[in-house]
């Protein structure tokens, strides 16, 4: 390489802010040619609205980005792409209905007279490309019909379209089995040895360092430094990202835990779920721990009868139950606190008050009429409880913070009195601030006498909240373990699919 | 129930479960009615099915695109009364049966135009196409008031309201016309770049803008082609009655949504074919004539398309339904 000198990427001071809210704060960034440089940062740390500046999605306020030395501005994702930088992103971004090599070329399919779509080279191209990534599909299927790892790699497949010059990997090993991250690693250093800059940006450590020549840490929206890979250690990494040592240890007495509040036996759901066993007693946090897919979710929501089981049994507080509704769920004392809050959790238009109460509105009438001193006394308390910060309970739920959300939703659930609350993901996409005070929460609330789950795709969330964790791996539990007894190494193993060398 | 699925035509039956009911009411009626199956009924019902169904072709594309027009009724009525007027403009006046010839143009060119201000508003302001649409079914239908003085317009060139008449061998020419277009917006769809497009675009729009589709031009041409269809189905309309009336067109705008709903074309867009919408617009046509034929009033074909739609949409629900687990929602 001739201009092995040159960045083939440099951002220079880029300052982005949205109403509210400083996204970034001057983050220097440069990629050199045919080195992986990886991007790391909390949730909300300004790496994802990085990227979409650098693929032209939006447009810095300040700052500027130099490719090959060339001050460039990028309006479309269209012209980033032209430039040779390729993004691939975090979410999946593919049209459901359309075939992987109509994915592949989307935006710029080969064509022949009249607009005509060159079919034969599409899809020649296409699974050329596919064979390259060893992929086992034939471009003429259907993303509908793709396992979300095989997504994934459709979404890979795009940046292989055009002559890249930058290539940044948005969380791509996210939903990727262990087999398909080999041959992604390879994929990169196939591009690495090619010239191609590489931009990594991933929650794992343990890829960070392997893959990376560099690494830059990001931390609410500020620069923090950028290290070399070889002369740094993750205890380093942890403390420019966070601010200070990861602090697992959790101080406080042996929980004491009642009886058995659920004891879930065999439940299976085809194709999602098979034979998952386990229990939870009152006063217990137990953590369900796996890969995104691995079927921790639609466990959940079968509990909440969202589905209805194909086959096993589930006792609420020693007495067996059928669950086909929310409604039988809620009756019987579960409650789930979803994924995604936005989505399934709250209705955003909805002020404060109303999205607390949406469960038992029709319990709380004087009348005919909706009291709403009733709602109010029961919104004030909750408020109280778990110190929601919101000016009134007027404020409509859409434009608190993630984690004021994230409490309404957990108050809601509160209010209802249940035995067992089920929390999927507490804290995606929340500040770090927040974040620890939901950990304390979930603490608080088993020590109350709840009987907690959490969900969580976050090891060091599950290590921090959970007495005991259950780790899950294709639909399967793969080992259960007692916070005392467990370590990183066996948990990653677990999840991975990889079985324990003694019994659990 | 496995085996069901081994089978490819029983598959792409059930892939399109509006042509099983097609191939049904077809069969019933060739066996309930002496004069159904007969050459000269079965062009009846092609010409008939061609009014809603060229603007069933347009629909296919906007609704694919998530979109979705409710002016197509009143641009309908609008494109005839252009049509069948401007032929009697004074100074057409010597060019003989040519004065058809600036009078159709010019009655497309308005039906393109409407569709062109529908997609324009849409793209620049974001309103909802519903509303914009709707809004614009109300405007172009007072135009149409306006423009006519509420009275029927009757074409005086017998050659215009001849041109119904004609046929291509056993083909009436308006059902030609409909075939030729039916295989052209089919092209289109599933052999061009705008087409694909327009998948992509109903689909996962974000996608499609982050792949660099320019997502408002792409809309705009859509309604643009869904507008020369529907004035292109005015026209022939006109010729058809020799005239051309301010209320033509009136409803037509929910029989076209009905048969490209039972065609299998998704309200929230990304999934449909023009299979599908032929299907759909041939079971509207055949279910009237032959409950025509056997005496039935009108308004019980209401009640059983109504019934058709909701169960057609059941069954694809059951059959077609794949992504979400068994949830519950």
């Amino acid at each position: 390489m001739s201009d092995q000198q040159q960045p083939a990427l440099r951002l220079q001071g880029i300052v982005k802010t949205f109403p509210g809210v400083r996204a970034l704060d001057g983050v220097d960034f440069e990629v050199m040619p045919g080195e992986v440089h990886a991007l790391l940062g909390e949730n909300g740390a300004g790496k994802s609205t990085l990227m979409k500046v650098l693929a032209g999605m939006y447009q810095p306020d300040e700052g500027q980005i130099l490719i090959a030395g060339q001050s460039v501005q990028m309006t479309t994702p269209i012209e980033a792409k032209a430039q040779g930088v390729v993004l691939i992103h975090q979410e999946l971004s593919l049209v459901p209905e359309m075939s992987a090599a109509e994915n592949i070329y989307l935006g710029e399919l080969p064509l022949k007279s009249f607009g005509r779509v060159n079919w034969a080279t599409l899809e020649k191209r296409s699974n050329a490309i596919l064979a390259r990534l060893k992929c086992n599909f034939r471009a003429e299927v259907t993303v509908a019909n793709l396992s979300i790892a095989n997504q994934q790699m459709v979404e890979i497949a795009r940046a292989l379209t055009v002559d890249a010059r930058v290539v940044v990997f948005d969380e791509p090993t996210a939903s990727l089995t262990d087999a398909e991250k080999v041959v992604l690693f390879d994929i990169i250093n196939d591009l690495k040895s090619q010239g191609v800059g590489i931009v990594y940006i991933s929650h794992r450590m343990d890829e960070i360092f392997t893959l990376s020549d560099r690494i830059t840490v990001l931390r609410d929206g500020a620069y923090r430094g950028t290290l070399t890979t070889a002369n740094t250690d993750e205890d380093e990494v942890t403390r420019l990202m966070i601010g200070r040592s990861l602090d697992l240890s959790r101080n406080e007495a042996a929980p004491k835990f009642g009886k058995t509040m659920l004891d879930v036996r065999n439940l299976s759901y085809s194709g999602l779920f098979e034979d998952v066993s386990f229990t939870v007693r009152a006063g217990e946090v137990v953590g369900f721990y796996g890969l995104v897919g691995a079927g921790r979710t639609e466990v959940a929501e079968t509990l909440f009868g969202l589905r209805t089981a194909s086959s096993g049994d589930v006792l609420v507080g020693g007495e067996k139950v059928t669950i086909t509704s929310p409604r039988d769920a809620i009756a019987l004392g579960i409650s789930l606190v979803p994924e995604n809050r936005k989505e399934q959790g709250l209705v955003l238009q909805m002020n404060c008050r109303d999205n607390m109460t949406l469960p038992q509105v029709q319990d709380l009438t004087a009348g005919p009429f909706v009291s709403q001193g009733a709602e109010l006394a029961i919104f004030d308390q909750y408020r109280d409880r778990l110190a929601i910060k919101t000016p009134s309970w007027k404020q409509s739920v859409g434009v608190l913070s993630g984690g004021n959300q994230q409490k309404i939703v957990i108050g809601k659930w509160l209010s209802m009195q249940p035995r067992v609350l089920i929390v999927d993901e507490p804290t995606r996409g929340i500040d770090v601030g927040s974040k620890s005070e939901i950990h304390q929460l979930l603490r608080e609330l088993a020590a109350q006498g709840y009987a907690v789950v959490v969900i969580s795709s976050e090891m060091p969330e599950v290590l921090r909240v959970s007495d005991r964790i259950i780790a899950m791996y294709h639909g399967r539990i793969m080992r259960e373990f007692d916070i005392q007894d467990v370590t990183e190494d066996s948990l990653v193993q677990a999840i991975s699919g990889i079985k324990a060398e003694e019994p659990a | 129930m496995a085996y069901l699925y081994e089978n490819p035509l029983l598959r792409w039956l059930m892939r399109n479960p509006i042509w099983g009911f097609v191939l049904i009411v077809f069969i019933f009626f060739s066996l309930s009615s002496e004069h159904f199956f007969a050459a000269r009924n079965l062009q009846n019902i092609l010409v008939q099915t061609s009014t809603i169904g060229l603007i069933a072709l347009g629909m296919t594309l906007v609704m694919i695109n998530g979109n979705i027009d409710l002016s197509v009724g009143a641009t309908l009525a609008l494109a005839a009364a252009f049509a069948v007027d401007v032929q009697s403009w004074a100074m057409f006046a010597t060019w003989g049966n040519w004065q058809i010839l600036p009078a159709v143009c010019l009655a497309l060119l308005v039906g393109i135009l409407m569709g062109a201000i529908n997609g324009f508003i849409v793209w620049k302001t974001g309103v909802d196409a519903f509303i914009v649409t709707l809004g614009a079914m109300l405007g172009i239908r007072g135009l149409v008031f306006v423009y006519t003085g509420e009275q029927s317009f009757y074409a005086m060139n017998f050659a215009y309201s001849d041109f119904s008449a004609l046929s291509v061998g056993p083909l009436p020419v308006l059902a030609l016309i409909f075939l030729l277009c039916v295989g052209g917006v089919h092209w289109l769809l599933s052999r061009t770049v705008h087409g694909r497009n327009t998948y992509a675009v109903g689909g996962n729009r974000e996608a499609a803008v982050n792949a660099g589709i320019r997502v408002g031009p792409h809309m705009m041409i859509n309604f643009m082609i869904i507008g020369f269809l529907a004035a292109l189905s005015g026209v022939l309309l006109s010729t058809q009655m020799g005239a051309a009336t301010p209320n033509l067109g009136r409803d037509y705008e929910l029989w076209v949504i009905t048969a490209v709903v039972l065609g299998g074309t998704k309200l929230t867009g990304g999934k449909g074919d023009i299979i599908g919408t032929l299907g759909g617009v041939l079971a509207i046509g055949i279910l009237r004539n032959g409950m025509n034929l056997m005496q039935v009033p009108a308004f019980y074909v209401y009640v059983i398309l109504g019934s058709i739609l909701i169960a057609v949409l059941f069954l694809d629900k059951r059959f077609n339904r794949t992504t979400d687990g068994g949830l519950r929602l």
